[in-house]
Parts: structure tokens; sequence; C-alpha cells
């Protein structure tokens, strides 16, 4: 089998902000929580290869941190989204048409209509900003997004005549659901997993700029650039570094998620929204 | 009129096809007949000039004299439509889902600037009329249409211009056999009236030879032979097309069964679909998709079930398997009302691609019926006959589908069909999807497992050939109703019902004194 | 036809109906008093006392429910705590920057998006499908607010054409409006634009592989005019379900936008709202947000009806 192009780009890209976090929980070159006026605002060096901030801190430190910080708020919602919805679709595709399933798309159409960011911003507004409730502002949204890729992809395999099979051979809906229908589901849900990861780290960078996402002293992306606003006219690195970060961190999941698709199956075209 | 030379066709690095020479007269019919993969859809498209990216041809084409592969795409778009049309298998895809139909006959017209737009429009209600749709006005989108309708619509679109010569790729293979006698009579009504010449592709010799001026008969990218419809067929000349034949007219050897006990009992069943309300409110309507039906079936007999698409045959068949509520009547196997998981009873379908999850191992797939009845302990030793009552061999059952062939899938559904030692074994349309040589071979397969097993089967299908050649009494079906019942040859050969003598009438034959020469020759 | 948009219109009812009744609660589960919360901690019994009354607070649960629904059914929003003004009357002035911020926003994704997702399909597999490909993943990937600074950095910083945020209201005329909206428009716009690119673009291949395309080359259209011709009114439906998830997006998802560039549009109003504990604000703007997604959901519903004859029902 060949492994798509983007696959590997993608891959290698996402998995350079995954070793950074991941090493940032061991080790960084500096202290994130350590303000150091005398050293602010310095360029590029031997000591700080991408200069420091406002309050002196080492900007690659923090974007480590902060990878760590995108990372595993997005992962974490895709977990809440497909924990929550990827059985909520399975039962809907199992009562076809009837109320249960009636209801399940509702509710999802219901979860669409609210504008996230409004809802998300409500959401950490009232139970008090911190990291812990953007992901479940994130996560919230993610369940109707899982429910709904695997209620239509279980609706067309509901249709094969191997479901029919396993039918005659005396399986109810729920062994079917599981033996059957999940299994040949994954490919499926792997690729939107990778897109709903993707859509997490932007949603989490603007929840952080707003300041409504993981709070002072832990770094974030989003922060980073809010704080880096006020600093553009003069020192416009700030923006940059962390803003790119982001961009990379998505590009390398979104052309993750599109070789997983060519790879696991050529013939899934999920519109991706 | 067409003269093919030395057509050579690859994609990539893949041969299609070889040095594929033929010529259609003016007027003619010509026969291009194949199993699947053969490549007798991409020599039609090659004649278009309307391959897939990364073909590359050889040879030449000449279309009354001019050489279609050094004309230039424009050129080639003013031919298409206008000299050569194509119609092609599924009617259900091949028109526009939203354009009205008659819009699509009147672009033919329109993009050629053979027309303006009102006088477009006036040609192609016209050419709808001919094709015999003169009852269904032309602002209908297809959808709204049957397939015997499309394929109309289809066709009225190809010959709006009077092309010299219409490329029909198995243009009656999707549907029902009745409709398939009138859309061929209509195919040959156009050749008569327009003088035009036809290139007929299928899979079927009983079609091409009622068709068919001439035929030629392509294996694995080349023609194998050719010459005049009957001289082919009497002949016989290259072993191929003896195989091909002998396939098509294959009836496998057993014994009749009167049959023992009645097995399974049928009493006025009725199944009703509730279809989606019209408005908010208001009450769902209901579709009756089967009638009131009963029947009986013995013990070791072989009862067919004959009936077109929508029929009801399908639903009636999950009824039996216990797989559908019935809103009346009765299905009683051995006396007790039917249940899903009894493994007295199994299935075989369709489709050899969909009937298995890819995901799981032959032996997995194979042991699946024992779930209701619980697991013997020597699964493993029963998978392994099973594999090998369908010549399958043990070994079989540690590899994945994706590894077999379609003829081969439908071995293993057959083998996890056996697994639970059953009477009963409903087979819904099991050959219909399988090439005529690979289908002469399983129908042999089921009259050998019958015999050794004590085997019942309830045979659904389309296909009266398949009934005459498997089954000792039929029952044809329509409209969710059984209008005939009795000895499949008493049936077949003496038809009481009118829609029985339809569908006998419509089902296409190669003409007795052909196939006679080849028995005493 | 009209049986399926009446009976769209009857559950687009009942959507804003369940939907006023989620915000109602999701206000109402703020732990403590609301009259409390709204004041802070050091407030007086009796100035909370004076709040709850003019937020009709006292009551059960459900008459002020219907209170409320009562209201804004009859143009009343009632009063913002912090503003001290109607909220229908802010929300209105919030409009002017917000609604012409979505649609020109929607018009130049739009005008971007057409061409580009056209040209990509009709050169697939080509250079210059590949170069739009790269482009609108690297779009997607790109956080508007950020994109908002650079558009800043460059075009107000650097070049000086733009001003770097504010509004100057429709007032110093339409140009001056128009220009001061143009790059939050352009920072909303170009991620949409690439969304949309990809998915006409994919759903153009996909109708092109379609066996009918194949039919009408074979009547002697040219690639081109099969694209046009056939190709492009059966890729409409995608687009539209995304257009229609896009003008939402726009009208809501702009807070952050506005709040980058200083527009006094809705989203800084509900952001302000939030941060100010101003409830009648919030619970007020955001009914309205989420009943303009379920309209427009609703328009785009009726859309496909006109695009794909399949989904009408001839009476």
């Amino acid at each position: 089998m060949r492994v798509p192009v983007q696959l590997v780009a993608g891959g290698a890209l996402a998995g350079v902000f995954l070793a950074l976090a991941l090493v940032s929980l061991v080790w960084t070159p500096h202290d994130v929580a350590a303000l150091s006026i005398a050293d602010k605002l310095r360029p590029a060096s031997a000591a700080h290869p991408l200069g420091t901030d406002h309050f002196g801190r080492d900007i690659l430190s923090m974007i480590m941190v902060g990878a760590r910080t995108s990372l595993a708020v997005a992962l974490l919602a895709v977990g809440i989204g497909m924990a929550a919805g990827v059985p909520l679709g399975l039962i809907a595709a199992a009562n076809r048409g009837g109320l249960i399933d009636e209801l399940v798309m509702r509710a999802n159409d219901l979860v669409f209509a609210f504008p996230s960011l409004v809802i998300a911003i409500l959401i950490t507004a009232v139970f008090g900003p911190s990291a812990v409730n953007a992901i479940l502002a994130i996560g919230i949204f993610n369940i109707p997004v899982f429910a709904r890729v695997t209620r239509g992809g279980a609706l067309s395999l509901w249709t094969l005549d191997y479901i029919l099979a396993a039918r005659v051979a005396g399986k109810g809906a729920a062994r079917i659901s599981i033996e059957h229908i999940l299994p040949n589901l994954l490919n499926l849900l792997i690729v939107q997993g990778t897109i709903q990861f993707s859509l997490g780290i932007l949603a989490e960078a603007a929840l952080s700029y707003v300041g409504l996402g993981a709070q002072p002293p832990t770094p974030s992306w989003g922060r980073m650039l809010a704080e880096a606003q006020t600093l553009i006219y003069t020192d416009p690195a700030l923006a940059i570094i962390p803003g790119l970060a982001i961009v990379l961190t998505v590009l390398g999941l979104n052309l993750m998620g599109d070789g997983l698709r060519d790879l696991l199956d050529p013939r899934l075209r999920r519109i991706r929204a | 009129m067409i003269e093919v030379e030395g057509l050579s066709l690859d994609i990539g690095a893949l041969p299609i096809l070889r040095d594929v020479s033929f010529r259609i007269g003016a007027g003619e019919v010509f026969g291009l007949v194949g199993e699947s993969g053969s490549g007798k859809s991409l020599t039609a498209l090659s004649l278009m000039r309307l391959l897939p990216a990364g073909a590359a041809v050889r040879g030449s084409v000449r279309l009354e004299g001019r050489a279609l592969f050094d004309l230039s795409e424009a050129e080639m778009c003013a031919l298409r439509g206008a000299a050569i049309g194509l119609i092609s298998q599924e009617p259900m895809t091949a028109l526009n889902p939203v354009m009205t139909i008659g819009d699509q006959v009147a672009e033919t017209l329109l993009v050629h600037g053979r027309a303006g737009r009102a006088e477009a429009r006036r040609l192609a209600a016209a050419k709808l009329a001919r094709v015999g749709l003169g009852e269904v006005p032309p602002d209908r989108y297809p959808h709204e249409l049957s397939g015997g309708q499309r394929q109309r619509v289809a066709i009225a679109a190809a010959v709006a211009l009077r092309p010299r010569l219409l490329i029909a790729d198995e243009p009656t293979t999707a549907l029902d056999v009745t409709t398939q006698a009138q859309i061929l009579a209509l195919l040959k009504g156009l050749v008569a009236e327009e003088g035009m010449s036809l290139m007929l592709i299928t899979h079927d010799l009983a079609v091409v030879a009622g068709m068919a001026d001439r035929i030629a008969v392509m294996q694995g990218g080349r023609i194998v032979e050719q010459g005049p419809t009957g001289a082919v067929f009497r002949a016989l000349g290259h072993p191929y097309t003896r195989q091909l034949f002998a396939a098509s007219e294959h009836v496998p050897d057993r014994i009749p069964h009167r049959g023992g006990d009645v097995l399974l009992e049928v009493r006025g069943a009725v199944r009703d679909y509730r279809l989606p309300r019209r408005s908010p409110v208001g009450a769902h309507p209901v579709l009756r998709a089967v009638r009131g039906v009963s029947f009986t079936l013995r013990r070791g007999e072989s009862l067919g079930l004959v009936g077109e698409s929508g029929s009801g045959k399908s639903t009636l068949a999950r009824a039996i398997l216990g797989l559908e509520p019935l809103q009346g009547g009765q299905i009683l196997l051995d006396g007790a009302p039917v249940r899903a998981g009894d493994p007295r009873m199994q299935v075989v379908f369709q489709d050899p691609y969909g009937s298995f999850n890819p995901r799981h191992r032959v032996g997995r797939l194979v042991a699946e019926p024992f779930h209701a009845a619980g697991r013997p302990p020597d699964a493993a030793a029963r998978v392994a006959e099973a594999l090998e009552a369908v010549h399958l061999s043990a070994a079989d059952a540690q590899k994945y589908i994706h590894e077999f062939s379609g003829g081969q899938r439908q071995r293993i559904a057959i083998a996890r069909a056996l697994i639970t030692r059953p009477e009963l074994i409903v087979l819904d349309e099991p050959v219909s999807a399988l090439d005529v040589s690979v289908r002469a071979r399983i129908l042999d397969l089921l009259a050998e497992l019958q015999e050794r097993f004590r085997l019942s089967y309830l045979f659904i299908t389309h296909d009266l050939a398949v009934v005459r050649a498997i089954t000792d009494r039929v029952l044809v079906m329509r409209a969710g109703e059984i209008v005939e019942e009795g000895e499949t040859a008493a049936v077949l050969d003496a038809p009481r019902h009118p829609y029985t003598r339809e569908l006998v009438a419509a089902a296409p034959a190669i003409p007795t004194d052909w196939r006679g020469e080849r028995r005493h020759g | 036809m009209l049986r399926h948009a009446l009976s769209r219109l009857i559950s687009l009812g009942l959507s804003l109906a369940v939907a006023s009744l989620v915000i109602f609660l999701v206000i109402e589960v703020i732990p403590g008093d609301p009259a409390a919360y709204m004041l802070g901690m050091n407030a007086s019994p009796d100035t909370v006392a004076a709040l709850r009354r003019e937020l009709g607070l006292e009551g059960s649960l459900a008459e002020r429910y219907l209170g409320w629904v009562a209201g804004m059914l009859t143009g009343d929003f009632g009063t913002s705590y912090t503003y001290r003004v109607p909220v229908a009357q802010l929300v209105a002035d919030r409009l002017e920057v917000s609604l012409p911020l979505a649609l020109y926003a929607l018009a130049l994704s739009t005008a971007i998006a057409l061409p580009v997702g056209i040209l990509a399909a009709a050169r697939r597999g080509r250079a210059t499908d590949y170069g739009i490909i790269g482009a609108t993943q690297l779009g997607i990937a790109v956080p508007n607010f950020w994109f908002a600074m650079l558009l800043v950095l460059v075009f107000a910083v650097q070049l000086r054409w733009f001003n770097a945020g504010g509004f100057p209201g429709w007032e110093a005329g339409l140009g001056a409006g128009l220009k001061a909206l143009t790059l939050p428009a352009v920072a909303l716009a170009l991620p949409q634009a690439s969304i949309l690119a990809r998915v006409l673009r994919s759903a153009l291949i996909e109708t092109l592989g379609q066996d009918y395309i194949r039919t009408a080359r074979a009547r002697g259209l040219t690639e081109g005019q099969a694209l046009r011709r056939h190709a492009l009114r059966n890729a409409l439906i995608p687009v539209l379900t995304i257009l229609g998830l896009q003008f939402s997006f726009l009208l809501a998802g702009a807070i952050i936008i506005e709040n980058v560039f200083f527009l006094p549009g809705l989203g800084r109003l509900i952001f302000q709202g939030i941060t100010q504990r101003d409830l009648i604000v919030v619970e007020s703007v955001t009914m309205l947000l989420v009943a303009a997604v379920i309209l427009v959901t609703f328009l785009v519903d009726l859309a496909y009806a006109w695009a794909d004859p399949r989904l009408r029902r001839r009476a």
C-alpha cells in the first residue's frame, strides 16, 4: 500500500508539535513562570532561540508549553465528542425512523443552531474561565458532529446484506452495531476525529485569545497572541510566532486527515465544514 | 459505415484491448458479447473517444471514411450525439436528476445548433412520443419515471439527431424482462425506421440472438470470433464461444423431488409499509407489499418464486426469514412461527460483495449462524467441513473476503448457510450478479448440495432460465400476490395466467433450430 | 412545494420554542440570584430587591419564561442594565455594523470561492488544482483573528492604507463605512472562502464522475459545457449547506474579529454583556442569533427544494 504524501508531511508537521508538547512535560529551555523584566523583548539568540516576550519569558519555552495546552484541550474535546456522539449515532441508526432517532437528530439540529463561539463564551463566562471549561465547551459541539457522521455511515452499512445475514443468525441491533457497524466506521471516525482535532485547536486558540481558555500562568498560544496585539507596532515577531505555531499544527493535522482518508478509503469523501 | 482496425487500449500500465477489429454496415445490428471485464464497454467508449484519464489507444476507427482518432476534440464533440449516439446501462444514473426529461432531449439539438429553443422543445416532445412516452409530460424529472421510462428518455436523447450509429451498452441489463422486451423492440423499430446501425453490447447470448445480424465474441480484450449470428451460433467454432453457449444453456443434473411432508407454510401473509406522511398532520399512507400470500413448501423440494422488481418477492423472503413482522397471516416452519436465528433455516443473498463483513476472517463469517443456537465445541471442524462441501479448502477459513472472486464469495455464502445443517435454504437471487460460466458452476453446486444434505430450497429469482434449471415447482408473483403456481415445466411451457404468459413470451431465447444443430453436431 | 414549506415552517416554530427554553434555562442555572450576580458582591439588599423587580424575577419559572417570550414577540427585549436603554435599541444599533459586515464577508467569500472551486475542478489533477488545494489548505488552517492581526500589520501599520480599527458610523458616508469594514471582512472571508472552494471542488469532481456527465458528453457537449450545464447545479446542494452555515457563523462568529478591530457590533455587545454580567442583553442577543441561524437553515432548506427536484413533491 502506498502511503500518501500528505500523510507523511502532515504527520511530520503535527509530530513536531506533539514532540515539543511531550518534551515540555519534563524539560523546557527556561522556566515559563519566571518573569525577568531585565531580559524583556530580546531578539533571537543562543540562549533564547526565538527571543523573549515583554516579561522576559523565553518564547520557545512558551510555545512548547502552549503546544501542550492546545493539543490536550483539543484532544480531550474530541474524546468527549466521540464518547457521547458515536453511541448516539449508533443508537439513532439502529432505530432509524423511530422516535429515538428523531429525538437524537432534533437535539443535534438544536445544538447546531447555537453559534458555537457564543455558547462557548457563555459557558466559560458562567462557570468561570478555565481550560476544563474550554474543553467542555468545545467538546459539546463535537458531540452532534460525531453523532451525525456515525449515523450517516451506519445507515448506509445497515442496508448491506451482511447485516441481514447477521439478523438471520439471530443477532440483535446492539450486537450488530458493536460487531459489524462500529468496526466498519472506524476509518470514517478517525478521519473526522483528525478534522475535529484541528478545529479544536483553532477554537481553543480563539477562546484563550479572548481570555476564556487556560488561565495564567499556564501559557497558551491564543493568549500569547492577545498579549502581542498591543505590541504589534514595535515587536511584530511576538504576534507572528504563536500564530505560525497554530497554523502549522492545524495544517499538519488537516494534511494528515486528507492523507488518512486517501489511505483508509479512497472512496470516502467527507465534506469538511 | 464504421470500420475498426487493430484497436488496442491501455489504461496506465494495464492492457485492456488488443487488436480489436470489426466493421458495422449501414442499417446493420452488430452484437458485441462478452463476460464482465472482457473490454466490451471500453471498446464502445474508445469509439466515442470518451476514455478515462491515462488511457492510450492505438489503431484506427473510421466512421464513413473519417478517421476518428485524427479529429480534434471540437470536431469529435460535433460528431458525438449527431453521428454516433450512446445509451448506457444504468437508466437510474444516466440522466441528470435536476433537469427535466424534455430539456435533456432538447439539449442534444441545442448544443449542435440544429434548432432554436422553442423548436428544440417541440422536437424533443415529438421524440419522446416516438419512444413511447407520449403520455409523460416533458417537464417531468427523471426520478418521477420508472427504470424503463428513463431508458426510453435516454434513447430519445441519443437518437434525437438521427445518428448513423447508435451504441447501446447493456441497455436492458438493469431492467425487468418484460420491460427489456419492450426496449429491445423499440430499438429494433428505430433501426428499421431510421436506417441507422446499432452496436448492441451485452453479456446475454439470448438477447443478441434475437437482435443482431452479426456478432463478435470478446474475451480478455480480444475478439475471439465474429460472423453472422446464425452461423456463429450453429458452428460454435471457438472453444470460448462454445463454453459461453454451454454455460448460458446449462441445466444441472438433478433428480426432481415431489417433496415429503410440509416444511414451510405461508398462510395469508400480509406486509404493509408505512410511507412518510404527506403533511405534518394526518395518517401515514400505507403500501401493501405482500397481499395475502399462501403457499406450502414440502421437505426436500426446490420451490421457485418468480417475480419482477416491485413484485414483493424480496419482502416476502425477509418475512419468511423472520426479519419483518406481518400485518396479517402466519408463516410456519415445521408448524411453529418462523423466527430469526432458527438454525433450521438459512439464507444466501444476491450480492457477493455486500454479503460479508470485510473485517472478519472467512472462518468467523461462516460460523456466524451459530450465534443463536450456541457455538458447538467442534465449530472449527464444522467450518472446514462446510468450506470443503462448497469445494473450497479448509485453509480458506484464515483468509479475508477480499481475497476471493465473486463466484468464490457466493460459495462462501453457501458454506455459511450450510453450517447449522439447515433443512431449508432461502436463496435470494443467488446467481443474478454472476457471469454465465460462474453461474453454471454455482447451479451445479446447489444441485449437488441439495442431494447430499437433503435440503429444501426456496429459490427467489427474476430469471426464468434459472427457475427451469433448478426448481421442481414455481410460484409466479406479481404486485404482492401469487398469480400462478404449479410444476415448473408445466407452468413455463403452458402458462395459464396472462401475466405468466407475458413473462414467458418476453424472455429472450436462442432459436431452437440453432440449438438443435449444436446438439446433433 | 407549498406543503413542504408549511411543514418546514412548523418545525421552524418548534425549534425556536425549544431554543428559547434552553437559553432561558441556561441563564437560570447560573448559581445564585441573577440580580445579585449582576450587581456584584457589594450591593445592598435593597438595590438587589429593586433590580429583581425590574428584571421581572418575581413569579414562578413558567411565568417568567412566558413573560420573556411574550415580550420578545412584541419587540420588547427588556432594558439593558448597564446601558440603561432598551435592548431592542442596542441590537438595532449594533446590527448596523454586524449585518453589513456579515454580508460583505459572505459576498467576498463567495466571489472568491466560486471561480476558484470551479477552476480547480476543471483542472483537476493538474498543477493549477494542486496549487489551489495547497492555498485553501493553508486558508483553513489560519485562525481568522491572527490573520486579522497580520492584515493590520501590513495594511494599517506598514502601508497605512486602512485604519487599524474603529468604525466611523454610516453618517460618515458609505465609502468610509465600507472602508472601515474591509479589513475585518477580508479576515473573516478568506478562511471561509477556502472551505467553500474546497467543498465546491470536491462536489464538482464527484458530480463529474457521474454517469449522466458521460451521457451528456456522448450527446456532444464539450467538457466545459458538461461542467456548466450539468455538474454545477448538481454540486449546488453541498455548497448551499455551507453557505447557510457560513452566514450564521459570520453573523455570530465575528465576535473576535469585532474585538480585534474595535467594531461596535453584535458580537462585541454579547461579549461585553457577559463580562459586565448584563444577563438581559446576553439572553436576548443569544436568542436573536439562534433565531437567525434557525431562520437561515429554514431558507437553505427551501433552497434545496429549488435546487433539487427530487426534494419537491408534486401536489
